[in-house]
């Protein structure tokens, strides 16, 4: 009996430890969860009730042309960030790993630095080097196409404008798990390879490259998921635009809820979203179990 | 890895730094157009350092809302970050060193809520916040941001390597669960709790989308959300734009900059790449 006294005093106690989390998370987050399936089949307005018009809302979805472009472009802004930040990552990071002391960690900083600064900040400095009057960098684009590019106006100049900064923004995230990884490989392996006689091209893609591979498995998923979910930097600097050419999913949910005041018709947007992501998810950590992670 | 010839490492340092720099030229060039007049930034504006101009500066902080931010900011971001140590990691330490039933559930549920896209989830909870009438509030801007999985998920494999006998010793001792947590194992984890407040707090000063939603008033924006504001009202003024820019990042830039081996640190962990 005071056994069981106890073990129950015991799991209260436990009780007011998770407590705290699990009401904020139940409260702020699973019920927005469900709440955003619920509305998915509804004609709701953002703010006020509606009526359930069931799969209504996803039929409209595959009609949808403007969906149809987000998805798009989601791919094409996944297909100019992803691996490209990966193999940039991937080559800094083998370049600071050859230096050492101070400097190491002086080149470590100037790659880091832009992960660390607001999203707003970032574009407002981008906007200014690419300002089509006094942009410091329109001269370099001059140079390709003999005359200044108003580049978020421009329908092709666009995503791999906005790409570009945002690989330059969150760039020292992926070189910093490189050199982790790095680190990680054990140095008599290098320098059995070396007594082997292997060429530095060799010791890279039979020694670096497979033991590195888990890392680059995270750092691709990672920034799968991450790039599926871009909105700031598109809203910030082009607005989904011109010609919706760089409209994005997560443009459409803010446009529908908050614009056009189609509650029910966003969340329909959102649960896609929100399902793919999930989808990538499970992969991603069914992928990084079988590379043998840990 | 040492190879290669000293003139091979010296082409490699140097050509890497090089690299480097180009990498931070927007920043450094953003800098020098904000201590620059506005005259200057558009006639014939050099690579090199010319002026050293602060009225800009001056401009940014006392003629636009930037100190109201800087106040929203600093107090979401300090809130925010206290409580998510907090909860996490009374949470983590309760599945980690407590026997209760749906323990092993709720660390699905954690894992989980980490492949959960809280952005897909802003319009329910921009309802959610409006039906409690928490609009252009902190308390909007601070709810939706306490949840940080990963958080919990750290604390939990540091707390599961604290040894056994630490625990045992201090159970022997008297102490309850909280003393226990608190006194034992937080000051054990110091090094990963300050680790894990600086990067959440730099998280939390840059977040954008969710702010921007929940605030309308000038008055209840954070610097992120604000500064977009500034564009508006300046109009065409590089060198204020900068300014603001400049003012904007200088407190991550900061916060990175005295802990960065900690910011480092916190980064390879949370990833679950050990360096």
């Amino acid at each position: 009996m005071a056994m069981l006294e106890n073990r129950r005093k015991k799991n209260l106690i436990a009780l007011s430890l998770v407590a705290p989390f699990v009401l904020t998370f139940a409260l702020f987050f699973f019920y927005p969860t469900v709440k955003m399936l619920e509305l998915s089949f509804t004609n709701a307005p953002l703010i006020g009730d509606g009526d359930w018009v069931g799969l209504d809302n996803y039929r409209r979805l595959l009609s949808d042309r403007l969906f149809k472009t987000s998805l798009i472009n989601n791919g094409y802004f996944i297909l100019l960030t992803v691996i490209p930040t990966t193999a940039i990552a991937l080559c800094i990071a083998l370049m600071i790993n050859r230096l050492s002391g101070r400097i190491q960690a002086l080149v470590m900083v100037l790659f880091f630095l832009p992960y660390v600064l607001p999203v707003s900040v970032v574009t407002e400095i981008w906007a200014w080097m690419l300002d089509f009057q006094f942009g410091v960098l329109q001269p370099v684009i001059s140079l390709f196409t003999g005359k200044p590019v108003a580049v978020f106006k421009n329908p092709d100049w666009v995503m791999p404008v906005i790409a570009a900064v945002t690989i330059w923004w969150t760039n020292g995230f992926n070189v910093l798990l490189f050199i982790a990884g790095l680190r990680n490989i054990p140095v008599d392996l290098y320098e059995a390879a070396a007594l082997d006689g292997a060429t530095s091209r060799q010791r890279f893609w039979r020694v670096t490259w497979p033991l590195l591979w888990p890392v680059t498995a995270l750092v691709l998923t990672l920034q799968l998921i991450l790039q599926l979910k871009i909105f700031d930097q598109i809203y910030l600097l082009s607005a989904g635009g011109p010609f919706n050419s760089s409209y994005v999913l997560l443009m459409q949910v803010y446009r529908e809820a908050f614009q056009l005041n189609h509650g029910g018709y966003s969340s329909t947007v959102a649960t896609v979203l929100f399902a793919i992501i999930a989808v990538v998810s499970v992969l991603q950590f069914q992928l990084l179990r079988i590379g043998g992670r840990r | 890895m040492k190879s290669g010839t000293r003139l091979e490492n010296g082409i490699i340092t140097a050509f890497t730094l090089i690299v480097g720099l180009v990498w931070i030229f927007p920043l450094y060039w953003s800098f020098l157009t904000s201590v620059r007049s506005e005259e200057n930034v558009v006639t014939e504006p050099g690579i090199v350092p010319d002026e050293f101009n602060l009225s800009s500066y001056v401009d940014a902080l006392f003629n636009t809302k930037l100190l109201t931010w800087y106040f929203n900011s600093i107090g979401t971001a300090v809130i925010v970050t206290v409580v998510v140590l907090v909860i996490s990691m009374m949470c983590a330490y309760a599945i980690s060193q407590m026997q209760f039933p749906g323990r092993k559930l709720l660390y699905l549920v954690v894992l989980a809520s980490f492949m959960v896209p809280a952005q897909a989830l802003v319009v329910t909870q921009f309802i959610l916040m409006n039906d409690l009438g928490l609009i252009n509030t902190w308390a909007g801007i601070i709810l939706p941001q306490l949840i940080v999985p990963v958080v919990i998920i750290v604390y939990k494999q540091f707390f599961d390597a604290v040894p056994k006998e630490m625990r045992e010793a201090a159970v022997l001792d008297g102490g309850g669960e909280y003393t226990i947590l608190f006194k034992v194992y937080l000051p054990l984890n110091w090094g990963i709790t300050t680790a894990l407040a600086i990067v959440t707090f730099i998280g939390v000063w840059n977040s954008f989308f969710w702010p921007f939603l929940v605030i309308t008033s000038e008055d209840m924006m954070t610097i992120p959300v604000g500064i977009t504001q500034v564009t508006d009202a300046f109009g065409i003024a590089y060198a204020r734009l900068m300014a603001v820019a400049m003012l904007a990042a200088l407190p991550v830039v900061l916060a990175y900059l005295v802990f960065q081996r900690r910011v480092t640190e916190a980064v390879m962990i949370s990833s679950g790449v050990k360096g």
